[in-house]
């Protein structure tokens, strides 16, 4: 039971982690329109610049909030110099040259931080483990990667509903040209939304580089689960990002840890372990594969997205 | 009127010209690795050809296009392994395999449209990657290499490279020739129409959903045809034959070439796979000497200039190589 409690804190701490690169993603996409596969690049930076400010720092808070500045800059930076000219343009537009972004990145990487990882260490106080519940201990970086999404999937809740730039965010994604009709200055938006939509893709990064090490290439995998989550959730809806990705990160994590159980009431051992991480790898397409069958425009569509 | 000397098609009768004398130019020279390159090139085209079938006049943006050439692999790969090394059986059955796929992803895929399509069928192909990555019997992550080409009794023998060559190359221009046909006939006229107007298709009474899942089960098998010969070409499967990046760079071949246009994935095939050679090798001979002082090797990093060259194709060049052909055909005078 408490290892069943565990897959489930851990279930919840991915999806909180999709949802930090989601969310930035599904606001690109809901409101710019733009298929940005290059934001899994934006990960694996963030992932890059926290290991070499805290290296560099030698404070791990110090480096982090660096580095989230950093990728903030370098996505506002990127929005102004290659994805301002991709708006308007065919989906497949964006694949291209998103893709070629892609590249790029990859390369710079390995020619300025070499091919091999980089490991970011955790401070002392981070590398515990607390009891939970009595006899249950659980890791405390996983726990504050736990506190830390909510607390910013509420930060951005309460910027998006409650203020005038999160007001212009929802009508963006509703109407795009209608918002600029009305005579707001609609590339400073948009420059804005790409650059935080960076900015938490790095910060999720840098939370997953802590626990695996920063790779070339990290960001592509989860890339797709990100676009997963937000085809889910329904695209431009933050709301939907948010409840697909704890779906999806419950799903998947849960899943991994019971069906090959499962499958060895109804299979021999041989066969349960061949077909066990297949069916649990499979399961999260296999939900919005289900999810677009019932419904093709996701569970939460945005209201101009239907 | 249309002129038939025009540079589109005078770069496509020299792009098949040249790949007809490969061998010719591979025998004289000496050299196997040219041969080897432009049989991949052959047999990713017929891939991208498949691709802009349904993506460049269906409009059905499919992002999991590489799963087909992994099923064909497969097929193959696991009849041989099981001791079945006949190409009278393998490639039938290889064929069958991946219509059926196609049958079912479409099936189910083309409920939806748009950017949605393109997640889903992105999702069928993962799902067949985890499946050759739990295939434990037949090398799971690792591969499973293939020790015998598939065997056509006395009829050709697939080892020989030239042979090889000769029949990929066919099985590229009888998939041109197909989809020229099928996008000049009735059908792919209703197919095109649904890619503009899907509601008025419907309207004036087409049933679009049928006719575009035939579509989707045509360029599935073809694609499932380049996975055949894929796999008889490196003896070898594996699951990364069907990672998404795989998916992507055959997109990038088509839009590169000219989405819609008939030899444009051809050449996009060409002149993508060409690149990934030639970028490295112009870099050295250019870059590198400046460079050498600090004993870095700039050639290394090709792809850093090759992500934005692309990036530079979807700026200034719309519509890819042949986009570009065709608006230098229209400036000058007739």
């Amino acid at each position: 039971m408490t290892l069943f409690i565990e897959q489930c804190l851990n279930g919840l701490q991915f999806g909180l982690l999709l949802f930090l690169l989601a969310a930035g993603l599904t606001l690109v996409f809901g409101i710019m329109d733009l298929v940005n596969l290059a934001h899994g690049s934006l990960y694996m930076m963030g992932a890059y610049f926290a290991a070499t400010f805290t290296a560099m720092t030698g404070s791990y808070l110090g480096g982090i909030a660096i580095a989230v500045v950093a990728t903030l800059v370098l996505g506002m930076a990127l929005e102004v110099i290659a994805m301002r000219r991709l708006y308007g343009r065919d989906h497949l537009d964006h694949v291209l040259g998103t893709f070629g972004l892609i590249l790029f990145f990859n390369e710079l990487v390995r020619l300025v931080w070499g091919p091999g990882g980089m490991n970011l260490t955790l401070p002392s106080w981070l590398n515990v483990s607390v009891e939970l519940l009595p006899g249950m201990q659980y890791s405390m970086y996983r726990l504050s990667i736990i506190i830390v999404a909510l607390a910013v999937a509420f930060g951005l809740y309460l910027v998006v509903m409650r203020t005038r730039i999160g007001m212009l965010i929802r009508a963006g994604a509703s109407n795009r040209e209608m918002i600029g009709a009305l005579g707001i200055n609609i590339k400073l938006l948009y420059t804005f939304v790409f650059g935080v939509g960076a900015a938490l893709a790095g910060l999720a990064g840098m939370v997953q580089a802590a626990i695996l090490t920063a790779q070339i290439g990290m960001g592509e995998n989860i890339l797709i689960l990100a676009f997963v989550v937000i085809i889910i959730g329904g695209i431009g809806s933050i709301r939907g990002a948010f409840i697909a990705s704890i779906f999806a990160g419950l799903v998947d994590t849960v899943g991994r840890a019971v069906i090959p159980d499962m499958l060895k009431l109804v299979l021999s051992p041989s066969a349960a372990s061949t077909a066990g991480p297949a069916i649990s790898s499979m399961l999260i397409y296999l939900l919005m594969a289900l999810v677009l069958v019932v419904r093709p425009a996701g569970l939460f569509p945005a209201p101009g997205q239907r | 009127m249309m002129k038939a000397i025009t540079l589109r098609n005078a770069l496509a009768a020299i792009v098949v010209l040249g790949l007809i004398l490969v061998p010719v130019y591979a025998a004289m020279i000496g050299n196997n690795f040219i041969l080897s390159m432009a049989t991949r090139i052959v047999i990713l085209a017929i891939a991208a050809t498949s691709l802009n079938l349904i993506m460049g006049y269906g409009g059905m943006v499919s992002f999991g296009h590489a799963a087909y050439l992994g099923i064909g692999g497969y097929v193959v790969g696991i009849l041989a392994f099981e001791g079945i090394p006949s190409g009278f059986i393998q490639w039938p059955v290889a064929l069958v395999v991946s219509a059926l796929f196609a049958l079912v992803i479409g099936a189910l895929s083309l409920r939806t449209r748009g950017v949605y399509f393109i997640m889903i069928t992105l999702a069928f192909a993962q799902m067949i990657y985890y499946v050759g990555v739990s295939l434990s019997r037949y090398g799971a992550d690792d591969g499973l290499t293939i020790q015998r080409r598939s065997q056509f009794a006395d009829l050709v023998n697939l080892n020989n490279k030239t042979v090889f060559y000769y029949i990929c190359l066919a099985c590229l221009l009888a998939s041109v020739f197909l989809v020229w046909r099928l996008v000049n006939s009735r059908f792919g006229m209703v197919v095109q129409g649904a890619r503009s107007n899907d509601v008025r298709m419907r309207a004036i009474g087409f049933p679009t959903y049928r006719y575009k899942l035939v579509c989707f089960v045509i360029a599935g098998t073809m694609g499932g045809l380049a996975g055949v010969l894929l796999a008889n070409h490196t003896d070898f499967i594996s699951p990364a034959v069907m990672h998404w990046t795989r998916s992507g760079d055959l997109i990038v071949m088509v839009v590169l070439g000219g989405m819609g246009a008939l030899f444009g994935p051809v050449i996009g095939t060409v002149a993508f796979l060409a690149l990934e050679e030639a970028l490295p090798f112009v870099m050295s001979k250019t870059i590198d000497p400046y460079f050498i002082a600090s004993g870095m090797r700039p050639s290394e990093y090709w792809q850093i200039i090759l992500g934005p060259l692309l990036l530079m194709v979807v700026l200034f060049a719309r519509g890819g190589i042949d986009g570009l052909l065709a608006r230098i055909d229209r400036k000058k005078p007739a």
